[in-house]
Formats: structure tokens, C-alpha cells, sequence
């Protein structure tokens, strides 16, 4: 047996697995920890003064996940412009 | 890359402005409406790659130098950066919102509950729109650019 | 409860499953990327099914209905995951430009896509 069919049987049951645990477990249109979410809801207009409470969590209460997130692109376009650097000349 | 047909470009033309003023309303609102600077910056950036599309990427390569946008992209992180540091310089810990209440511009709360679109509100998150705004809208437009120009040369063709 | 019973989290799991399909069992580099931007949009869909609320709306209160104001954080989905969402899809822009720049290369040096054919140091 190979290495490919072993890692493919290995991810089928893995797949298997998460399929059943998803099927039976959750059920959708219900989630189960809210608070964090309902505060940020309820508090989304006189703690930022923002509207949006999507723009709030992007900007304002994760900022951190968007300042890597802006690392990630800028490596991106680093990354991609070193690739082609022999274009430029 | 060769251009296209003169159908192609001249409609290119007519709708380009419209995908403009849509992209930057939707950077400029996304404070108050769906999107923000990352969906109005995508919304830019595929208006300058139709234009890319329709006019051949050898002319586009010689109107706009790449290290030029490459400026404007570093510009972006920097002013992102840069609202973050003020944050901690007025208000005492990164990424604060010093401008909600107390500050000169967009220092409106609006009242709790189904309020209409009041653009002055929001404190540094319009900025911060802004800021990202520009980062990708320059960020895709040299990607593509520099690999549509790539894949147009000698070099690259077997 | 609703009609749709768990079908988002079943088609999680095909998109999830046709991508490591398409991972594994092709020899096509670019058919590789394209399983690998399958299953991001499975991990996208998987986050957005997460935190969706039954009868929820985007929560956004410009202009917003009164009685969805009136019972509000009961009537509007998780706005968490949605950003986590936005975060990943711009990730996966990154990567997919990263991987298809590499991909040109390849292509430029090797003079193939196959994955048989470009293993090993160039003679």
C-alpha cells in the first residue's frame, strides 16, 4: 500500500468522522456561546459610535486580527514582486 | 498581452467611473452600510484589472510605474499602523478609538436602536477604512499586473 | 425546527471532501490550487454556518427593521464569525497569488504542470 492510498484512507475517515459528529451534534440556526457576540451587539453604538457591528469587530474589538492580516498582504505583494523581480529590469 | 477589440474597450471606458464611484462609496460608507475597505478596495482594484484586460498589459506596464503603487500599498500599512500608534499616544493602549467622543471629526454617537446614515460618527474607523482601502486596491493591482505583464514576455513562453 | 436541517454542514464537508480530492489524486498543479481554494471556501462556509442565528439578519442598525431593533441581539446573526470570514477571504487571495506566482515559475523552469515530472534537481 502506498503512501497516497494510506493518506487518502486516513482522510476519508477523518472525513467520516467530522461528517457524523456535525450531522448528529449541531444543529444549524442554533449557536450555542453567544455572549460575547450579544454584548458586542447591544454595546456596538455607544461604546464605537458605529453602525456596522462587522466593521466594529474588524476594526475596533479585533484590530489585531486585521493588523495581521494587513502583514499577510503586504508579505503577499512582497512575495509575488520578488517572484517576477527579473521582470522589472 | 495584446489589447482588445475597440467594442471592448470603449465599453470598458463608459462603465469604468460607475465601478469607480461604487468602490470608494462602498470605502467610504463602511462604517454605516455592508462592506469597508477591504470589499471596496477589491471593488477598485477589478475595475483597474478590466481596464487591465481591455487595454493589454504592455501599455498599462508602461503607464504606471509598479513601484510607484508598490509606495502607495507600503502607504496603506503605514497609515494603518500609524492610526493605531495614535491610539496609543492620545488614549493610552493600541488600536484605541481616541476620536469617538471627544475628538475633532466623525465624533458623533448616534442614538441606540435603527438610526439613519449619519457619515460624521464612528471615530478612527474611517480612517482606518481609508487606510486599508488604499493598501488593497494598490496590493491586487500589482499582483495582476505584474503577472499578466509576466506572462506576456518572451521569456515566459516556451 | 427549520427546514433546512443540517444541510449547511453537510455541504462543509463535501466542499472539504472534493478539495482533499483534488489535492491527493491530481497531478495538475494548477487542479491542485484549485481543491485548495475548495476547501477554503468550505472553511469560509463552515464559519459563516456557525455563527448564523435562525431568522437572523446582517447586524448592521442603519435603518434597520423596528422589531428586529425591538428583540435585538436575539434577531441578528454573530458578527464574530463574519469578520473572521472577511479576514480569511483576503488571506486566501494572498495565497492564491503567492501559489500561482509559483506556479509561473514552475512552469517557467521545468517547462511542465506535472507533479511526476518536475520532482527531483534538473539534469
Amino acid at each position: 500500500m502506498s503512501l497516497r492510498t494510506t493518506v487518502a484512507v486516513v482522510m476519508f475517515s477523518v472525513l467520516v468522522v467530522f461528517f457524523v459528529s456535525t450531522a448528529l451534534m449541531l444543529s444549524f440556526g442554533d449557536p450555542m456561546k453567544t455572549e460575547m457576540d450579544d454584548y458586542i451587539i447591544m454595546h456596538t453604538q455607544n461604546e464605537t459610535g458605529t453602525n456596522s457591528g462587522i466593521t466594529t469587530v474588524v476594526f475596533d474589538y479585533r484590530g489585531f486580527d486585521t493588523l495581521g492580516e494587513a502583514t499577510i498582504l503586504f508579505s503577499a505583494v512582497s512575495g509575488v514582486l520578488m517572484i517576477f523581480r527579473r521582470v522589472k529590469n | 498581452m495584446s489589447q482588445m477589440s475597440k467594442i471592448v474597450r470603449t465599453l470598458s471606458n463608459i462603465a469604468f467611473p460607475f465601478i469607480m464611484i461604487f468602490g470608494f462609496y462602498v470605502i467610504a460608507h463602511g462604517h454605516l452600510t455592508p462592506g469597508g475597505g477591504f470589499q471596496g478596495g477589491a471593488v477598485v482594484a477589478s475595475g483597474c484589472i478590466m481596464l487591465l484586460v481591455a487595454y493589454g498589459s504592455t501599455w498599462v506596464f508602461e503607464k504606471i510605474k509598479v513601484s510607484r503603487l508598490s509606495v502607495f500599498e507600503s502607504l496603506g500599512a503605514l497609515g494603518f499602523i500609524g492610526v493605531a500608534f495614535f491610539g496609543l499616544l492620545f488614549g493610552g493602549w493600541f488600536f484605541n478609538n481616541f476620536l469617538v467622543r471627544n475628538g475633532i471629526l466623525f465624533n458623533i454617537v448616534p442614538k441606540t436602536g435603527s438610526t439613519a446614515a449619519e457619515f460624521n460618527t464612528a471615530g478612527v474607523l474611517p480612517l482606518m477604512n481609508f487606510a486599508v482601502g488604499v493598501k488593497v486596491i494598490a496590493g491586487l493591482f500589482v499582483i495582476v499586473l505584474v503577472m499578466a505583464y509576466a506572462s506576456s514576455l518572451k521569456e515566459w513562453k516556451q | 425546527m427549520t427546514m433546512i436541517f443540517n444541510i449547511p454542514f453537510i455541504a462543509v464537508v463535501a466542499m472539504i471532501f472534493i478539495g482533499l480530492y483534488a489535492v491527493l489524486f491530481k497531478r495538475n498543479l494548477v487542479k491542485m490550487v484549485i481543491g485548495i481554494s475548495i476547501i477554503e471556501s468550505g472553511v469560509n462556509l463552515f464559519l459563516i454556518t456557525l455563527g448564523y442565528r435562525e431568522g437572523g439578519v446582517v447586524p448592521i442598525f442603519t435603518s434597520a427593521p423596528s422589531e428586529v431593533v425591538k428583540n435585538a441581539p436575539g434577531s441578528m446573526v454573530l458578527p464574530v464569525p463574519q469578520a473572521l470570514t472577511l479576514t480569511s477571504i483576503v488571506i486566501g487571495v494572498a495565497v492564491l497569488a503567492l501559489m500561482l506566482s509559483l506556479i509561473m515559475h514552475i512552469y517557467e523552469h521545468y517547462g511542465t504542470l506535472d507533479v511526476r515530472k518536475i520532482r527531483g534537481p534538473e539534469e
